[in-house]
C-alpha cells in the first residue's frame, strides 16, 4: 500500500491537470475561465502556504508579501509596457514633470521582470527566515512577525502614491509580454499559464513530501528538539521550506496581476494573507491537495458571497476558522482519511493525529 | 526644542495605551502560551462600552470615570466567554488557538459594523480634559497625560494583585511551571479564566481611552493587536517590566520615526527595529528562567 500511495497521488494531479487544462477552457464560459484562473493564483500560493505551516509547522500569516512582490513586479513591467516611452498615466496625474522613479527603471525588461518575480521573494524570505529561525524565533512570533511585516507593506504601498499607485493600485494594462490583453485567445494563454504553473508547483511539493527533506521538515514540525539533537539544522531546513512557499507566492502574485488586471494594497494587506490562510486551513494543511482546493473554495467564496453579501461572507469566514480548526484541525482532506482508515480497519481505529504536542519543548525549569 | 519634545511626549502616551493592550495578550501568552488575535477587539469592546455609557449619563465628566470600571468588565467578560467557549479546549495547540480568535476576531469586527454606523460613534471628552500642558514651549494635551495615568494605575494595581493576592501568587506559580503549580493543587484552569478575565479587561480600559484620543470604529482593534504583539516580543514574556519598558520604548520610536519619516514608514521602521532587537535578545528583554530549550 505504501508504495502504491505515491503512484496514487501522482495520478491525482493527473486528473486535476486535465481538468483544469482541458476541461476547463472547453466548459466554462470567458468569465467564469478568468474567475477560475484568479482562484489559481490564490491555490499556487496556498500550496506554499501547505508546505511551510501543514508540513513545516510554520504559520506564515503575511505570505501576501511575497504576493504583493511577484504581482507588484509584474504590475511594474506592463504598466511600463502600456506607457510605452512616456511616463505612466497615474504618476502624472500627481506630478506631470517628475521622472520615473529610479526603481522602476529595470522593470522596463522582461528579462529582469521575471528575475525580480523569481529573486525577489527568495531573497526577502532568505534574509528574513534566516534571521528569525537562526535565532529560534518561531510558534506565534514567527506568525505574527510576518502578519506585521504584510502590514507594513501594505501600508508602505498605500501612502506612496506617486510611486506605486497607492490605494488605486495599478491597473488598465493593456499588453502581457507584447501580447493583448483584451483578446479572448490571449486570455486563454494567461489563464493556461497560470494553470500550469499550479500543476507544476503541486507536483513540486508532491516530490518535496516524498524526498528526505520532506521527512525532515514533518520531523521539525513535530519535534524540533529532536531534529535538533540528530545533528540536523531545524533553521536551514525550515528556511528552505519558507523560501520555497514565499517563491510560490510570488509566482501566484505575478500571475494575478494580468488575470484580475488590477493589484491594490487590499490583495496583499493583513486580511489578504488571512484569507489564503483561510483556504488551507479549510482544505487540509498537510494534505497535497487541501490547500490549493481548499484555496479555490475560498476563493470562489470570497468573489461570489463576498462581493453580493459582503457582510455575511465575513461572519461565514469567521466561523469557518473557528468550525475548521476547533473541529477539523486538518480540515476537509482528514475526512476522506477517516473515512478510508475506518473501511480499511474497521471502525475502532482513531485516524492519527498530525498535531502532535512537541512534549520536549514543553519542559520548563 | 518642539521637534524632540513632542513626539517623545506623544510617544509616550501611545506606549502608555500600547502597555494597557499589551499587559493582558503578555500575560495570556506567558501563562497559557496562546495568543489571543481576538485582543484587539476588547479593546475596541471597551471603546463602545464608553460610547453606551455616555448614552446613559450624559455628561461626560462623569460618564468617563464610570465608563473605565463598566469596559473593564464588559471586556472581560467578552474575555471570559471566549475562554470557555473556545480557547479551553484547544490548549495543547496554541497556533491553532490563534488562528481561531482570528476568525472570532473577524465575527467581532463584523458585529460592530453592524450594531454601530460604519463611520463609527464619537466619544465626547470630559470637560476636565480639554486643557494643554506647556511643556518646554510644547503644549501637551491633558488626555494624553490621562492615558499616562491611567496606564500606570492600571499596571500599579495589576503588579499588587500579582504580588499580594493569593490569586495573584497562583498566577505567577501557574506562570513558572504550570505542571507543578497543578501538582501542588491549583487549580490551573480557574486561574486560566481568571487571567483572562483581567488581560481582556485590561484591553477595555485601553479602548476607552482609545476612544478618548481616536472615537471608535470597528478597526480600531486591529490598529493596535499587531504593535501590541511587538511589545510582548521586544518585551519578553511572564514579566511586567519587560513589557512596560518595551511598550514605552515601542511608543517612541514609533512617535519619532512618524516625525522623521511618514507614520506608514515608521511602521516599516519599527518593524525592522523589533527583528534586529530579537537577533539580540532572541527571548525578549527579560524573560522568567527555564530550562526549556527553546
Amino acid at each position: 500500500m505504501t508504495k502504491l500511495k505515491p503512484w496514487i497521488s501522482l495520478g491525482g494531479i493527473g486528473v486535476f491537470a486535465v481538468l483544469l487544462l482541458a476541461v476547463a477552457p472547453l466548459v466554462l464560459t470567458d468569465h467564469w475561465l478568468n474567475n477560475v484562473g484568479k482562484y489559481c493564483c490564490w491555490a499556487i500560493a496556498a500550496v506554499g502556504i501547505g508546505l511551510a505551516w501543514g508540513r513545516g509547522g510554520m504559520l506564515v500569516m503575511g505570505q501576501g508579501v511575497f504576493f504583493a512582490l511577484g504581482a507588484y513586479s509584474m504590475a511594474m513591467h506592463l504598466t511600463l509596457e502600456t506607457a510605452g516611452d512616456r511616463i505612466p498615466g497615474f504618476m502624472v496625474l500627481y506630478d506631470p514633470l517628475a521622472p520615473l522613479p529610479m526603481f522602476w527603471e529595470p522593470f522596463r525588461s522582461a528579462g529582469f521582470t521575471l528575475l525580480a518575480i523569481v529573486l525577489l521573494p527568495v531573497i526577502m524570505a532568505g534574509i528574513l527566515g534566516y534571521a528569525l529561525f537562526k535565532r529560534r524565533v518561531k510558534g506565534a512570533y514567527f506568525a505574527i512577525l510576518t502578519q506585521a511585516l504584510a502590514v507594513a507593506l501594505a501600508t508602505l504601498i498605500s501612502s506612496t502614491i506617486r510611486e506605486t499607485g497607492g490605494d488605486t493600485g495599478l491597473s488598465d494594462f493593456k499588453y502581457f509580454f507584447g501580447f493583448v490583453l483584451n483578446d479572448p485567445a490571449n486570455k486563454l494563454m494567461v489563464y493556461l499559464i497560470a494553470a500550469a504553473l499550479l500543476i507544476v508547483c503541486v507536483l513540486a511539493v508532491w516530490q518535496l513530501y516524498r524526498s528526505r527533506f520532506g521527512e525532515l521538515l514533518v520531523a521539525t514540525r513535530d519535534a524540533e528538539e529532536r531534529v535538533r539533537f540528530l545533528g540536523y539544522d531545524p533553521a536551514n531546513i525550515k528556511l528552505v521550506a519558507f523560501v520555497v512557499s514565499a517563491l510560490m507566492a510570488s509566482i501566484g502574485g505575478a500571475m494575478f496581476v494580468p488575470i484580475v488586471g488590477i493589484i491594490t494594497p487590499a490583495e496583499i494587506g493583513a486580511a489578504a494573507s488571512i484569507l489564503m490562510i483561510a483556504g488551507v486551513a479549510f482544505g487540509g494543511r498537510a494534505s497535497l491537495f487541501g490547500p490549493a482546493l481548499g484555496a479555490m473554495a475560498v476563493g470562489w467564496g470570497q468573489s461570489s458571497l463576498g462581493s453580493t453579501w459582503p457582510d455575511g461572507w465575513t461572519y461565514i469566514l469567521g466561523l469557518l476558522f473557528i468550525v475548521v480548526i476547533l473541529f477539523l484541525p486538518n480540515g476537509l482532506s482528514s475526512l476522506t482519511a477517516r473515512f478510508t482508515v475506518r473501511a480499511r480497519r474497521g471502525p475502532d481505529v482513531p485516524p492519527t493525529p498530525a498535531i502532535v504536542a512537541a512534549e520536549l519543548e514543553e519542559v520548563k525549569s | 526644542m518642539d521637534a524632540l519634545i513632542a513626539p517623545l511626549l506623544n510617544g509616550s502616551a501611545q506606549g502608555a495605551l500600547l502597555l494597557l493592550a499589551a499587559l493582558g495578550l503578555s500575560l495570556t501568552f506567558g501563562q497559557m502560551g496562546v495568543i489571543n488575535m481576538a485582543h484587539g477587539e476588547f479593546l475596541m469592546i471597551g471603546a463602545f462600552a464608553a460610547y453606551l455609557v455616555q448614552q446613559v449619563i450624559a455628561a461626560s465628566n462623569l460618564s468617563i470615570p464610570v465608563a473605565l470600571p463598566v469596559a473593564f468588565v464588559v471586556a472581560g467578560l467578552f474575555g471570559l466567554l471566549l475562554e470557555v467557549t473556545i480557547i479551553q479546549w484547544m490548549y495543547r495547540r496554541p497556533l491553532d488557538t490563534l488562528l481561531v480568535t482570528v476568525g472570532v476576531s473577524l465575527i467581532l469586527q463584523q458585529a460592530a459594523l453592524h450594531i454601530f454606523p460604519s463611520q463609527g460613534v464619537p466619544v465626547e471628552k470630559p470637560g476636565w480634559l480639554d486643557g494643554q500642558l506647556n511643556i518646554l514651549g510644547y503644549e501637551w494635551p491633558l488626555r494624553q497625560l490621562f492615558t499616562i495615568l491611567l496606564a500606570a494605575v492600571c499596571v500599579a494595581a495589576l503588579a499588587a494583585w500579582l504580588k499580594y493576592t493569593s490569586f495573584g501568587r497562583r498566577i505567577r506559580a501557574t506562570v513558572h511551571n504550570r505542571d507543578l503549580a497543578e501538582t501542588s493543587g491549583i487549580s490551573t484552569r480557574t486561574v486560566d479564566r481568571l487571567t483572562f478575565f483581567a488581560g481582556s479587561g485590561l484591553a477595555g480600559v485601553a479602548g476607552v481611552a482609545a476612544s478618548l484620543i481616536g472615537g471608535t470604529n470597528s478597526q480600531m482593534g486591529a490598529q493596535y493587536i499587531i504593535p501590541a504583539f511587538l511589545v510582548v516580543a521586544a518585551g519578553g514574556i511572564g514579566q511586567l517590566k519587560g513589557t512596560i519598558l518595551a511598550a514605552w520604548a515601542v511608543g517612541v520610536a514609533l512617535s519619532y520615526f512618524a516625525y522623521w519619516t511618514t507614520g506608514s514608514l515608521a511602521q516599516v521602521l519599527a518593524f525592522i527595529l523589533v527583528i534586529v532587537f530579537l537577533q539580540i535578545r532572541p527571548q525578549g528583554l527579560f524573560t522568567v528562567r527555564t530550562r526549556s530549550l527553546a
